[in-house]
């Protein structure tokens, strides 16, 4: 049988922001308990405006490496770990994620896919823990430095990790393909 | 590339300039365009929103290789029909909307979440920043969910959207859609697309749709008008069918497969 071709990706469009949002949809844990770590940042356009009608969604281990397999993303009973949530940006472009911090060998990271209004295919990304480095990702390897110093989250007075996204600009945000994309 | 007329601030550029934007880069299209061009300058919002560099290819490693997984505690029955949502009925023509979700290789995407949003039969959504001049259905709020069966088959019964204006160029209209959100077995095949409807006479005047560049890849958005899925003096019934990307997982992590 012969592969069928891909069906092609179109824009979230403004008005998604009534669909797809849900209750503590960006909480993967709740803020409350142990570990409990905010990542978080502001999305912009090539103009450096902030972009408030975009959506994040992440996808990561746990703290022991896992990618967890569980039901109850979206209606959370705020015990399970699934290990996906979703964001929209507000009016001043900015997320925030309540999580953990993803673990395992190598140089763990936060999956990341960015929808917006103007964009008409979602992008990936990644967002790896402060000190990761070209030694143990395969990935940073294969960026310039400054180039892939954009995928590393900047950990702020607060203990936060600070994650932005540059849709454009001299700041742009390394977007990711993967093998048997078109 | 960027072809963009600039139009003095304030001023929206007409659907000739527009027209004759797409009709440029229709002609540039090569076969395997497969996916919109993100740089698409006559749909304006994508201007400063497209990354200009190019992708990087990366493998996936963990996180990427297992995607979320829904079941029945985040997904009600219910949810797959957008006419039973509220104590009345919606106003509007009443479909069927129905596929199966199929990997890069054509196995089914089994119990898998589908969501999806779209305006009512006026053409207006339920957002308060949608100041479309048309009548708000008290009884359509024009969002679903559901999960695919084992067969990778979605479902869902609504209204067939209205087109609607929009403000990208003077007299733009968007051709009616419905808004399609989709995970695959990997979390790289993650998908939102939309959903059209077959003759829709704005398709030639629409960014957005013309954005994917290659014919034969906009066709794979438009459903088919399926009459045996249609209900005598009930419903009319489309079918459409979704391919994501190929998955990475190995077959040795996908022990169902050996039960098809």
């Amino acid at each position: 049988m012969p592969e069928p071709d891909p069906t092609p990706g179109q824009t979230i469009g403004p008005f998604f922001a009534y669909a797809l949002p849900y209750e503590r949809d960006h909480e993967l844990v709740r803020p409350t308990v142990d570990g409990a770590l905010r990542l978080h940042g502001t999305v912009y356009d090539g103009a450096g405006v902030p972009v408030p009608d975009a959506l994040l969604e992440i996808r990561q281990a746990d703290g022991a490496g896992r990618v967890p397999t569980l039901e109850g993303s979206i209606r959370r009973d705020g015990t399970a770990f699934t290990g996906w949530g979703r964001c929209q940006t507000d009016a001043v472009g900015r997320y925030s994620f309540t999580t953990i911090e993803p673990g395992g060998s190598g140089a763990p990271f936060v999956a990341v896919v960015v929808f917006a209004r103007g964009l008409l295919h979602r992008l990936f990304t990644r967002a790896y823990l402060p000190g990761a480095n070209a030694s143990s990702s395969p990935l940073l390897a294969s960026l310039d430095p400054q180039i892939h110093e954009r995928l590393i989250a900047v950990r702020e007075d607060d203990s936060s990790l600070r994650f932005d996204v540059h849709l454009q600009g001299d700041l742009e945000t390394p977007f990711l393909t993967f093998p048997g994309e078109v | 590339m960027s072809t963009a007329a600039a139009s003095p601030p304030g001023e929206l550029a007409s659907q000739r300039t527009i027209s004759s934007e797409i009709e440029q880069l229709r002609t540039a299209w090569t076969a395997g365009d497969a996916q919109p061009r993100i740089d698409y300058p006559p749909y304006r919002s994508s201007v400063l929103r497209h990354p200009t560099k190019a992708l990087h290819p990366a493998d996936p490693e963990a996180a990427e290789l297992v995607a979320p997984v829904f079941g029945h505690s985040d997904v009600a029955p219910l949810e797959a029909d957008l006419t039973i949502q509220d104590r009345g009925e919606p106003i509007g023509e009443r479909i069927l909307v129905t596929g199966r979700v199929l990997d890069g290789e054509g196995r089914p995407v089994r119990h898998q979440l589908v969501e999806i949003w779209q305006a009512n039969a006026a053409g207006r959504y339920v957002h308060q920043r949608d100041q479309h001049q048309a009548p708000l259905d008290p009884h359509f709020t024009g969002t679903g969910r559901c999960l695919t069966d084992a067969e990778g088959v979605y479902r869902f019964v609504t209204i067939k959207p209205g087109p609607y204006p929009w403000r990208n160029h003077h007299n733009a209209w968007r051709p009616a859609h419905i808004h399609f959100s989709l995970f695959g077995t990997d979390f790289t095949q993650r998908l939102i697309t939309q959903m059209y409807f077959p003759g829709d006479p704005l398709f030639g005047l629409d960014p957005i749709y013309q954005s994917i560049t290659d014919p034969a890849a906009r066709e794979r958005l438009l459903a088919h008008y399926d009459h045996d899925l249609s209900e005598h003096e009930w419903q009319l019934g489309y079918r459409w069918d979704i391919v994501l990307t190929g998955s990475h997982s190995t077959p040795m992590e996908r022990p169902e497969e050996h039960d098809a």
